[in-house]
């Protein structure tokens, strides 16, 4: 009995949070992703390198299951995102690369919005949203209308949003771009301390090299396909650069000259 | 998911819907004038050059006034199935459909919660234009108020769920302009909304049957009788009919293994 049980914990502790396996996809006769598989562990950091137009949004939409891929497979802690598709969105949160609030209604109405679309009570979501707001430096704006602020501001709230329903798995596509160097930090600090603390996995989508920290898992995607994927030390020794932004040139010229 | 957290999921996008409205007060001021201005000014233009003679469910002879008010309750939720649905899709502003098809409830649900939230907001405009237009003189019986709720609440639905297959399948509309013109102008004026069909008859059998397959026509007529205590079984049956094909066809669109999402990410 007592082993059953410790097996089961240990299945669960390898349980990966994110699982794509040789997932395809092309829009028409364009292909945009080609074979591509990845994981990203609970507490693990996992940052997703392309340049724009490497197919990251489209990876993006094919977990948050806005659509189906044509090939391959795709599981959130176990659960396959086309036949469970509840359990597996329940355990995601995320933050699009298009800002998704709602401009005329206030920071909270946003959060109980969401808090209502997973079957959250009222009374439950509140004292959430004030939490996670106030992780966010954001708590004194809660009755603001989101038109009144600012571009970081805006990104903070998205975050805190897609953290409400106590999320395992957290996408955030491109989430820092137009935001200034304070804000960007922020956002960055912000999710790491997510990872370390509460073992949230992340997968960050980013064209932006020096968001990949030394203790960061790093997947390149070029043009549909992954070059590279691991902990940012090993990709960097086997590409053979001096450092991250060399490794990721290197890879991505070695791809274009083939 | 339990049947109590379906519930507050419904409660919540209902939610938005009423917030957003009140909050955007252009559209809120927009979607009353708009139907005041036919009222108004049109109607008043119109008053000496169109006689409506006696048809069901009037009993005597009627102002033109009186005749259009029930097409103009119809428009008011054509407009508005039309905005809550494609507003969503072609804001680039918020995304906001994207926010709403991550959450773990089945898809199917989802659409339907935002097509509810559509209709109880049209509801309540359709009520307001109704007090507004009671002194112009627009004054159905009392029971009429009452008896105009459900054919309101299934107009609605028919008219949102036309919004939502519009959203899901129609690329080239791209801006609100697109879809007045390809949309809320044919469906109005080849509908029994401002003249009788009988009319129409008389001046284009092609375009009476045009009249009469189209939707609008009978949302129009089945507010316009129950307004009057009577239930129009015909037009009500037709609108159930388009409102599980639109729904049906919508759920289609949004699903997504057809790749119809996909196909319009793709385009972008």
């Amino acid at each position: 009995m007592l082993a059953r049980v410790e097996e089961r914990a240990v299945a669960a502790a390898q349980t990966e949070a994110l699982a794509v396996e040789r997932v395809s996809h092309a829009f028409g006769g364009r292909r945009v992703l080609d074979a591509v598989s990845l994981t990203v562990r609970p507490g693990e950091f996992s940052v997703l390198l392309g340049l724009n137009g490497a197919g990251k949004t489209t990876l993006f939409a094919l977990i948050t299951r806005l659509y189906h891929s044509g090939a391959g497979r795709i599981a959130v802690f176990g659960h396959d995102i086309r036949r469970h598709s509840s359990a597996a969105l329940a355990r995601i949160g995320v933050v699009f690369q298009q800002p998704t609030l709602d401009l005329d209604l206030t920071v909270e109405q946003n959060c109980f919005y969401h808090a209502s679309l997973h079957g959250m009570a009222r009374r439950v979501a509140a004292p959430c949203i004030a939490a996670e707001l106030e992780r966010v430096g954001l708590a004194a704006r809660r009755r603001d209308r989101v038109r009144q602020l600012s571009g970081g501001q805006r990104r903070r709230v998205e975050l805190a949003r897609a953290l409400l329903h106590r999320p395992s798995l957290l996408l955030m596509d491109e989430p820092t771009v137009g935001l200034d160097i304070e804000s960007r930090q922020f956002l960055l600090d912000h999710v790491r301390l997510l990872c370390r603390e509460q073992g949230l996995a992340v997968l960050w989508a980013t064209h932006l090299i020096d968001e990949a920290d030394a203790d960061a898992s790093v997947v390149i995607l070029h043009r549909g396909r992954i070059l590279a994927t691991g902990p940012r030390e090993r990709v960097v020794a086997q590409a053979g650069g001096e450092d991250l932004k060399a490794a990721f040139d290197r890879l991505v010229h070695a791809e274009a000259v083939t | 998911m339990t049947a109590v957290q379906y519930g507050r999921c419904l409660d919540g996008v209902i939610r938005r819907e009423g917030l957003r409205w009140v909050h955007q007060r252009g559209r809120f001021v927009s979607a009353l004038v708009r139907p005041l201005v036919w009222l108004v000014i049109f109607a008043a233009g119109f008053h000496f050059v169109l006689g409506v003679s006696i048809i069901p469910p009037y009993q005597t002879y009627v102002p033109y006034e009186v005749y259009i008010a029930p097409g103009l309750v119809a428009m008011i939720q054509l407009f508005q199935g039309m905005q809550s649905s494609l507003s969503m899709v072609y804001d680039r502003e918020m995304g906001s459909m994207k926010t709403l098809l991550v959450s773990p409830f089945p898809r199917w649900f989802l659409l339907t919660a935002k097509l509810l939230a559509g209709v109880a907001v049209s509801v309540v405009q359709a009520y307001i234009f109704l007090a507004i237009a009671w002194f112009w003189e627009i004054a159905p019986p009392a029971s009429g108020y009452l008896a105009v709720l459900p054919a309101l609440v299934l107009s609605g639905l028919m008219l949102g769920a036309l919004g939502l297959v519009l959203s899901s399948f129609i690329r080239q509309l791209e801006n609100f302009a697109g879809v007045m013109n390809f949309v809320i102008f044919p469906m109005f004026f080849t509908s029994s909304a401002l003249y009788p069909l009988w009319r129409v008859k008389q001046s284009s059998l092609p375009l009476y049957w045009v009249s009469e397959v189209n939707p609008f026509t009978h949302a129009t007529e089945l507010i316009r009788f129950a307004l009057y205590d009577q239930f129009n079984a015909v037009s009500s049956l037709v609108l159930a009919g388009y409102l599980l094909v639109f729904m049906a066809v919508a759920v289609l669109g949004y699903d997504p293994g057809r790749g119809l999402m996909a196909r319009r990410a793709g385009a972008e």
